[in-house]
């Protein structure tokens, strides 16, 4: 079972002209879970990859896979498997040959294209030209790509993007999968909903610049906690609240209240003898944080 | 052992789609049409005393180059469209993925390229010689199937198409843009270069210069073309082997500059 490598990136920067498309990156994605790379589109993300790719020469820093860069590893396609998000394959080519002529490149056995094709669900396709793939077929043949050397680091750049929901629900379990066997995933998006329920740890830069990471559960760093209530008699509800010091606005269903616990308005409201419809405590979800991260800083 | 690798992946590459049977069709018809043509012409002509009449024994040779006097502009289209599919496809990704030395990709497909050219010259001598000798024989001209000269200039010629093939692999570095690379390989052997051999007759001095460029270094290299033929026995011309040399100094020229640029580039 091949196992994962750290990847490393330091001080990774890349000028186009006078414009820093990324600047001074330095985080490391560990092995044994999933890593999403997240930012909104024009972030830098891609452009960060291909310069861990070797593809994009960096203006400064370095990029490398346990302390190796990626054009010095020995057999690369063993060691890391990678698809970007461009469609990068000629349209006239069957899939089992568009993966023939990169496993004979890294010198893999002549099984690799069809266990690739086979462990993707593209079997039955092999010998279709890829220029008649639909969005969601082309997706799994570069994810089929990436799987090839059967790698201990997968780098994969919207892999999720185009796939149907039952293409979501497989590549989530996939990841995880590899995840699980000691493999280093790192995973692109610019949706942190798309990657939420796979993702372990996530990296988000905005404008080419760090601006959060750590486990997913960090991002959820709001101080405002409020609870969403209901009853028969709102108004009265509201009133009370409202007496008790507590800021509270009308929804569709119910009243929000503002820096409250579940507990002590539902006390509040038993004291009153208000019979209560509806509690709960509501988080700020994640997805919000997310983009206060990436807004602010894109509103710069 | 990548670069057997790189040779083997290449290989695939361009036998995996439709273009290379689509130029060979293309150029078996093309080249077998005018040796036939011609070869009937000929034959005509010997026969009639009123016509110009080239030596029986220099007539075959002259047919047969049509394989690379009409020929070479295939393997050069299909070394140039190597390149820039790759380009255009954005396949450079996973090519680059594969083998991250980007040196060895493009020696890879040089050699792949100049084993491929070979390959069209089989093809197109095929045509050349087998349509041509059909219709001289059918004239009663000896096709000189059996001589030693036919079967050397067959080894030049070969050498040229593969050296062709190798020519369009640096053009195709230099033009990145398929579209562009494809004008450039049809403007240039089909009117810019004839123009230009024709123009370069007129003076010493300018026949001097002329027989450097590629066509003429071409058809020095093989021996024989209708070009020649028709410019005149006085016409300067290179030593065959100073015509392959040039051949191959023009791919290797703009192989360098092609890799030192274009593929080095950013692949984004």
């Amino acid at each position: 079972m091949p196992t994962g490598v750290p990847i490393e990136f330091s001080g990774l920067t890349k000028r186009f002209g006078s414009v820093a498309a990324v600047s001074d990156l330095t985080f490391t994605v560990e092995p044994g879970q999933v890593t999403g790379f997240l930012g909104p589109n024009g972030a830098g993300k891609t452009t960060t990859l291909r310069m861990l790719l070797g593809l994009v020469q960096p203006s400064a820093g370095s990029a490398s896979f346990g302390g190796t860069a990626y054009a010095k590893l020995d057999s690369p396609l063993s060691t890391v498997g990678a698809s970007l998000e461009a469609a990068s394959f000629h349209p006239g080519r069957s899939a089992r040959n568009h993966l023939a002529v990169y496993a004979q490149a890294a010198g893999l056995p002549k099984t690799a294209p069809d266990a690739a094709l086979e462990k993707v669900g593209l079997a039955g396709y092999a010998n279709r030209r890829v220029g008649g793939y639909s969005l969601g077929m082309r997706q799994r043949l570069g994810l089929a790509f990436a799987l090839l050397g059967d790698p201990g680091v997968l780098v994969l750049d919207e892999p999720i993007n185009g796939l149907d929901p039952e293409g979501i629900k497989w590549i989530r379990l996939l990841l995880r999968a590899m995840a699980a066997e000691g493999r280093t995933v790192l995973i692109s998006s610019h949706l942190l909903s798309e990657v939420q329920q796979t993702v372990d740890e996530v990296v988000i830069i905005s404008h080419g610049t760090l601006v959060h990471r750590g486990e997913l559960s960090t991002l959820d760093t709001s101080d405002t906690k409020q609870v969403q209530v209901n009853a028969a008699d709102r108004d009265r509800l509201a009133e009370i609240l409202r007496e008790a010091g507590y800021t509270v606005s009308n929804l569709r269903s119910g009243v929000l209240v503002d820096n409250a616990e579940a507990g002590e308005i539902g006390r509040l409201a038993f004291d009153a003898g208000i019979p209560l419809t509806g509690l709960s405590q509501k988080r700020t979800g994640l997805e919000e944080s997310f983009l206060t991260l990436v807004g602010e800083e894109g509103s710069l | 052992m990548s670069l057997v690798h790189t040779v083997r992946s290449e290989t695939t590459k361009i036998t995996s789609t439709r273009l290379w049977w689509v130029l060979a069709l293309i150029m078996v018809g093309y080249v077998g049409l005018c040796a036939g043509g011609l070869g009937a012409i000929f034959g005509g002509l010997g026969t009639n005393t009123t016509g110009p009449v080239l030596p029986d024994a220099q007539i075959p040779l002259l047919i047969y180059s049509f394989a690379t006097s009409v020929g070479y502009v295939f393997p050069v289209l299909f070394g140039a469209l190597a390149v820039t599919s790759e380009f255009r496809f954005q396949s450079l990704t996973p090519t680059f993925l594969a083998i991250p030395r980007r040196g060895v990709v493009l020696t890879g497909k040089l050699i792949t390229l100049f084993l491929a050219g070979a390959g069209f010259g089989v093809l197109a001598l095929i045509a050349s010689m087998g349509a041509g000798a059909a219709v001289l024989a059918g004239f009663g001209i000896d096709p000189l199937l059996g001589d030693p000269d036919t079967w050397a200039f067959v080894g030049r010629s070969l050498l040229a198409m593969a050296l062709w093939a190798a020519i369009g692999v640096g053009l195709g570095t230099l033009v990145p843009s398929q579209v562009a690379a494809i004008v450039i390989v049809l403007a240039f052997t089909q009117f810019v270069e004839p123009l230009l051999r024709l123009g370069s007759t007129i003076t010493d001095w300018s026949a001097q210069i002329g027989q450097f460029l590629p066509g003429s270094a071409s058809d020095a290299l093989v021996g024989s073309s209708i070009y020649t033929a028709m410019s005149g026995t006085t016409s300067v011309a290179l030593e065959w082997w100073q015509g392959g040399l040039v051949l191959a100094a023009i791919a290797a020229v703009a192989t360098l500059i092609g890799s030192a640029t274009s593929w080095r580039r950013d692949v984004s």
